[in-house]
């Protein structure tokens, strides 16, 4: 499983790297990671003639927790991210969710832009972006330009990225104090791909319902999505156990997961209520009956 | 695509590699540097048998192109011991018989030496965490967790010196 | 003089471990010749068609190409891989040619060879060749294949390679005058073992002297280094192979396949070194594959619960081809279905079927691991029908020691008759259920917590190990004094370079580390048996006690020169022989003076041993995701003798946990096409870490063997044996109230799921006074 030949050029700016992403078109692929890109250039899956190695471009790789936004550069790493002693109270739902994220060696080299290009449905990073509603920032030939998330997936493994532009940021609205918030996924393995999962969170407004209600999906569906349906079942709700029920069955009933070799479609279907339900009656703080 | 010089220091000695752009880190090390104590079980990512610790993180070299890795100091297996003597890492292995065939146990020892660097205090659950990223056929990892905690005292008391 | 202290029965540490633990195993791939070139093998990505061309213009003119190689460069017949063990009439007849020729009928066959200057330049090269190949039906399941409407070998007329029959008693009579029977369909999938290391060889050829070096065998060298002599059309004794350090086997590793023949037969061609270290999507595609098997099977019990017999039928669905072990995978699931119980009438028939898959063939417990789940299934689908509790009905059932030995008559049509040889079964039982706690835990029984439901299971195993016909060994004394065991069993991670020192010292009352251990290669011996169906310490360590006392015989011969007195007068002690007249001479200053002494030891035997014991787990399901959490896990099995405790228990707990991922993750699956759909580690799925936890194993020394002089019973697969029966026997306690039963692996989630879910819709809501969840 060795990759097919390549020449590999390491440009030290965003621009000189756009600039090769454009010389080179489709033949080319930029690396950062490579956690994602490796193995698939290992089974042949992508045979780029050219790697752009962005690694060690300065100031990709910065955490910034400003007053409307918190900003991931494209370089930042998993484990940047669990050591980062501002985010878990700048975006605890963010830091929840990459903990599942791999494992250990895997988390020291992959990157928050790396795992956003890759677009895996089932990944963590790209269901927070869109259950968040980040823009994600791309540098391109003609400038910089930013896409809101649900704009950014278009397929597995598909986006919105021309060939030669490059993610440099990923913006996510500030956390606000006093949310409820919560990200619950299964996988056959811990550090596996998830079945499902979901990333949810709501305000309270002054008469304790909720209000802002985000809830995303990653593994059932080509891309990460946002619950809508689901999501105006609760929306101005007191959050109560049979509220957490009805938000499940809808969230349930608004997706139809494709088929894979490790589940079917009705499970996957049944698993993101359950998900749903775990997840919103942690986030209010409620008993579920069965037990979470 | 011709051959690429790649600069590494690997266990404190600096080597020079001609190798393709497409060779990766744990190729390079295994045959170009002649270090085979990195073993290879997946090429994809997965084992973690290739782990070694790059600029003091473990990672998975065979995901990583040995140009990419250029000017980076990296230890191996071959770098754990103290010239003939076992590490207390190393030694703890021995005792509580936590390898058997021994081909994942580099990729274990080399994450578990940096894992016990900065969590000397890490508990069976946040061991069995990290080890995760290691697949051991031979041994069910029960006397490979019983060995990393036994070598906690050791790297306790070289946080304490 | 100080009296020896044993060294068997320490948990000593292994000596292996200091080169393996600083990198500096030899694997292998550690290993390369100057000049070597690099192979990749084109294999066949459509699972049943004619090869009617390979065109290798474009990919012969890729950089760094040296050759490339097919069917038709072997000139002449291309030799078939024959049977090493467990023939069975009808399996001769589906024999692998070790390239592809005329037809492709798996997705990895071999069709065709690059040699390179690299592997990555091989591959390059790969993607060039033109392969055309006319599609014929796939076979992806026995069903089909047994419709022979596509067949796999023309000239065989069928897909059905045999049918046979075993049994003992009046199995109808039985079955029309049982107070109760119950019949089940059963399903085991399939998987396989997985090591560490994929397979590797480096086949070196040596032009002037007309000989064969080839690295990377293991397992069974010298029965390979006999087949490849008869392929190359060779002397046997102008090849070598030799067994380097080993990543692991588990059954699967060191057979003879396809590549033991083709990378030597290149190396010879292109009298160039060759070296090919196989990649793991092809291991997954190329490797044996075990496990699949269909079983109906039908128990009949008096109402008290006593099993008056057993029948079935058992259909194993082998893949494309007969591999080296033939049947033993669908063999040993009939044969094993009897299991540790008192039954008088059994009756098993077994349907041996090929379809287009990788071949199939041994894996640690192979036809056990599937046997015991059928069968420690239906003895509690009876209990829960009878009324009676899991653990009475097997005490009621257990074959006890006075009975011993116990015979099972022929229950393999390539076995004489066989009996188990010593145990306690009953005592065996009684040691797991405290050890695990049954009596405190049963409360725990169809108990939902915390939204779970949680489940305990009990299964009973017997298990043979120790198969003959023989071990060899050489026993030389160097001139330094120290003294090398060379032996035909071959190591594969099981510490046996440790282990057989001890048994070594203890033969000869000497320190340990005098000894060192040489293994496997075929330049040691003579002759050598190698290792599978844990026969190496049964076999191998007999060996070296025959082989200690020739030594002995042949230092006092050595000495007796040297001291000019009779042999029978020179006394040994310790490291030194003592002349009547007290002159002293060590074991060093002996070989220094006439060169080093060897002797030669051997033990033959062809009576199997028979460990035993049972396994408990506790686990609890989610019903709402069917997630299984392993809670506990009591793997107990009664070896004879231990060796290096530390060591079994080692294997013992690498064998549960590589049992449970047999029960939950490990899966290999096709599609209707015949394809292999899972040939990655991202989605062929093991235990990590996290997974199983909570297993102990608990070994006991109860019940030596009579057969052997270390009175050791095989270990290394008793802990897989019953993984799935106790596991499964859990799950379907814990989903008592669902009425589910538990009868086809694997476990996973989605499965669990679905079971659950029918019997949620089949259920009333007045049979559960708890809401739904």
């Amino acid at each position: 499983m060795k990759a097919s030949g390549f020449e590999y050029l390491r440009p030290s700016r965003v621009e000189e790297a756009v600039a090769l992403l454009a010389r080179y078109g489709s033949d080319a692929k930029a690396i950062a990671g490579g956690q994602s890109l490796v193995p698939m250039m290992a089974f042949r899956l992508a045979t780029p003639r050219y790697l752009v190695d962005i690694g060690r471009i300065e100031g990709l790789n910065r955490i910034l927790v400003e007053r409307e936004v918190v900003r991931l550069g494209a370089l930042v790493r998993w484990r940047d991210i669990e050591r980062s002693a501002e985010l878990p109270r700048a975006h605890p739902l963010l830091v929840e969710a990459i903990r599942h994220v791999a494992h250990y060696q895997i988390r020291n080299r992959g990157t928050v832009g790396g795992s956003l290009a890759h677009a895996d449905p089932a990944a963590e990073m790209p269901g927070v972006a869109v259950s968040c509603e980040a823009e994600i920032l791309v540098a391109g030939p003609s400038g910089q330009r930013t896409i809101a998330a649900p704009d950014f997936f278009l397929g597995p493994l598909m986006t919105a990225l021309e060939p030669d532009e490059l993610i440099v940021e990923v913006r996510l609205p500030a956390w606000r104090e006093g949310r409820c918030w919560a990200f619950q996924e299964f996988a056959r393995r811990r550090g596996d791909f998830a079945l499902a999962g979901v990333a949810l969170f709501y305000d309270l407004d002054a008469s304790g319902r909720a209000a802002n209600v985000h809830i995303g999906a990653i593994g059932v569906s080509d891309t990460p999505l946002r619950l809508r349906e689901a999501e105006a079942q609760i929306e101005g709700q007191v959050v109560s156990e049979v509220v957490v029920r009805k938000v499940a069955q809808a969230a349930s009933a608004s997706v139809t997961p494709a088929e894979d070799i490790h589940a079917p479609s009705e499970y996957r279907r049944a698993l993101l209520g359950v998900l749903t339900e775990r997840a919103l009656a942690q986030a209010a703080g409620l008993p579920l009956r069965e037990g979470a | 695509m011709a051959p690429t010089p790649v600069k590494l220091s690997v266990n404190g000695k600096s080597y020079e590699a001609k190798v393709e752009p497409r060779t990766t880190l744990a190729d390079c090390l295994r045959h170009s540097l002649g270090l085979t104590g990195t073993h290879v079980g997946c090429e994809h990512g997965v084992c973690g048998a290739c782990t070694v610790i790059l600029d003091g993180a473990p990672v998975r070299s065979c995901l990583m192109f040995a140009v990419q890795a250029h000017g980076a100091e990296i230890t191996t297996v071959e770098g754990l011991a103290n010239g003939d003597e076992l590490s207390p890492l190393q030694a703890a292995f021995r005792k509580h018989h936590a390898l058997q065939c021994g081909f994942c146990t580099p990729g274990i020892l080399t994450t578990m030496h940096v894992l016990l660097s900065e969590e000397p205090d890490a508990d069976a659950d946040r061991i069995r965490e990290v080890l995760s990223g290691n697949i051991c056929r031979c041994t069910g990892y029960i006397q490979i967790v019983e060995a990393i905690l036994d070598a906690r005292a050791a790297y306790k008391d070289d946080a304490r010196t | 003089m100080s009296v020896h202290k044993p060294y068997i029965g320490q948990g000593l540490e292994r000596t292996e471990d200091l080169r393996l633990l600083t990198g500096r195993g030899t694997f292998v791939d550690d290993y390369e010749p100057a000049g070597v070139l690099h192979m990749a093998i084109l294999r066949s990505s459509i699972a049943h068609g004619r090869l009617q061309g390979i065109d290798s213009a474009a990919a012969l003119k890729m950089p760094g190409v040296h050759a490339i190689l097919t069917a038709a460069d072997i000139g002449g017949t291309v030799p078939t891989i024959p049977i090493r063990l467990a023939p069975i009439a009808g399996l001769e007849k589906y024999l692998q040619p070790v390239i592809a020729h005329s037809k492709v009928r798996y997705v990895g066959e071999p069709t065709a060879l690059v040699l390179a200057d690299s592997r990555a330049l091989a591959e390059d090269a790969l993607a060039k060749i033109d392969v055309t190949i006319d599609p014929l039906d796939p076979i992806a399941d026995w069903k089909t294949a047994q419709a022979d409407s596509a067949l796999l070998f023309e000239e065989n007329g069928t897909n059905v390679a045999a049918r046979y029959s075993v049994g003992f008693g009046d199995v109808d009579d039985v079955f029309a005058k049982a107070d109760y029977t119950r019949r089940e369909f059963f399903r085991a999938h399939r998987h396989t073992a997985l090591p560490m290391e994929t397979r590797g060889l480096v086949a070196e050829w040596d032009d002037v002297a007309g000989r064969l070096i080839v690295t990377g065998a293991t397992k069974v060298t010298f029965f390979n280094r006999r087949t490849l002599a008869a392929m190359l059309q060779m002397p046997e004794s102008t090849i070598d192979l030799i067994e380097v350090d080993v990543g692991g086997g588990f059954g699967v590793r060191g057979e003879f396949y396809p590549e033991d023949f083709l990378i030597p037969f290149a190396a010879r061609k292109l009298k160039r070194p060759v070296k090919w270290i196989e990649d793991r999507l092809e291991h997954l595609q190329a490797v044996n594959h075990s496990r699949e098997i269909d079983c109906e099977l039908e128990i009949a019990c008096s109402r008290d619960g006593k099993i008056l017999g057993l029948r079935g039928q058992v259909f194993g669905d082998m893949g494309a081809y007969t591999r080296t072990n033939s049947g033993v995978v669908p063999a040993k699931a009939a044969q094993f279905l009897h299991g540790p119980y008192r039954i008088s009438a059994v009756k098993f028939d077994v349907s041996i079927v090929m379809t287009s898959k990788t071949p199939v063939g041994t894996y640690r417990s192979p036809g056990r691991f599937e046997a015991n789940f059928f069968r420690e299934q239906l003895i509690d689908m009876a209990a829960r029908d009878l009324d009676i509790d899991p653990i009475e009905i097997r005490r009621r059932n257990l074959i006890t020691e006075s009975e011993m030995p116990y015979s099972i008559g022929k229950l393999v049509p390539y076995e004489t008759e066989t009996a188990y040889d010593t145990g306690n079964y009953p005592a065996g039982l009684g040691k797991c259920l405290e050890a695990f706690g049954w009596d405190d835990k049963k409360k725990l029984q169809g108990q939902k917590i915390d939204g779970r439901y949680h489940g305990l299971g009990i299964a009973c195993f017997v298990e043979s190990g120790g198969a003959g016909p023989r071990e060899n060994v050489r026993m030389t004394i160097e001139r330094d004094g120290h003294i090398t065991v060379a032996i035909g069993s071959s190591v594969m991670g099981q510490g046996l370079e440790t282990v057989f020192a001890q048994i070594a010292a203890d033969a000869l009352e000497l320190a340990f580390d005098r000894f060192r251990v040489l293994h496997g290669s075929t330049t040691l011996l003579d002759e050598g048996f190698g290792t599978y169906h844990s026969r190496a310490v049964v076999m191998g360590g007999s060996a070296i006690l025959d082989g200690a006392k020739n030594l002995q015989t042949a230092i006092a011969k050595t000495a007796a020169l040297q001291f000019n007195c009779a042999a029978e007068e020179v006394r040994i002690e310790g490291a030194n022989a003592i002349a009547p007249d007290g002159r002293r001479m060590s074991f060093a200053a002996l070989a220094s003076a006439t060169g080093p002494i060897t002797a030669d030891g051997t033990f033959a035997n062809n009576k199997r041993t028979y460990s035993y014991g049972a396994h408990a787990a506790h686990v609890s399901v989610d019903p709402r995701t069917g997630h299984v959490a392993v809670h506990d896990y009591v793997a107990l099995e009664d070896i004879g003798r231990a060796i290096n405790p530390a060591s079994v228990h080692g294997q013992s707990y690498g064998a549960v946990v590589q049992g449970l991922g047999g029960v939950f993750l490990d899966h290999l699956i096709y599609d209707d096409n015949a394809q292999l759909l899972n040939a990655s580690l991202a989605d062929y799925l093991v235990p990590t870490a996290s997974d199983f936890p909570n297993v102990r194993s608990v070994t006991m020394e109860l019940c030596k063997s009579p057969s052997n002089p270390l009175g050791a019973k095989g270990a290394g697969e008793g802990g897989m044996v019953a993984v799935a029966a106790a596991t499964a026997n859990a799950v379907a306690a814990a989903l008592a109230k669902f009425n589910v039963k538990i009868t086809e692996l694997p476990l996973n989630p989605p499965r669990i799921w679905r079971l659950i879910e029918t019997a949620r819709s089949t259920m009333t809501s007045s049979l559960s006074a708890e809401p739904m969840d």
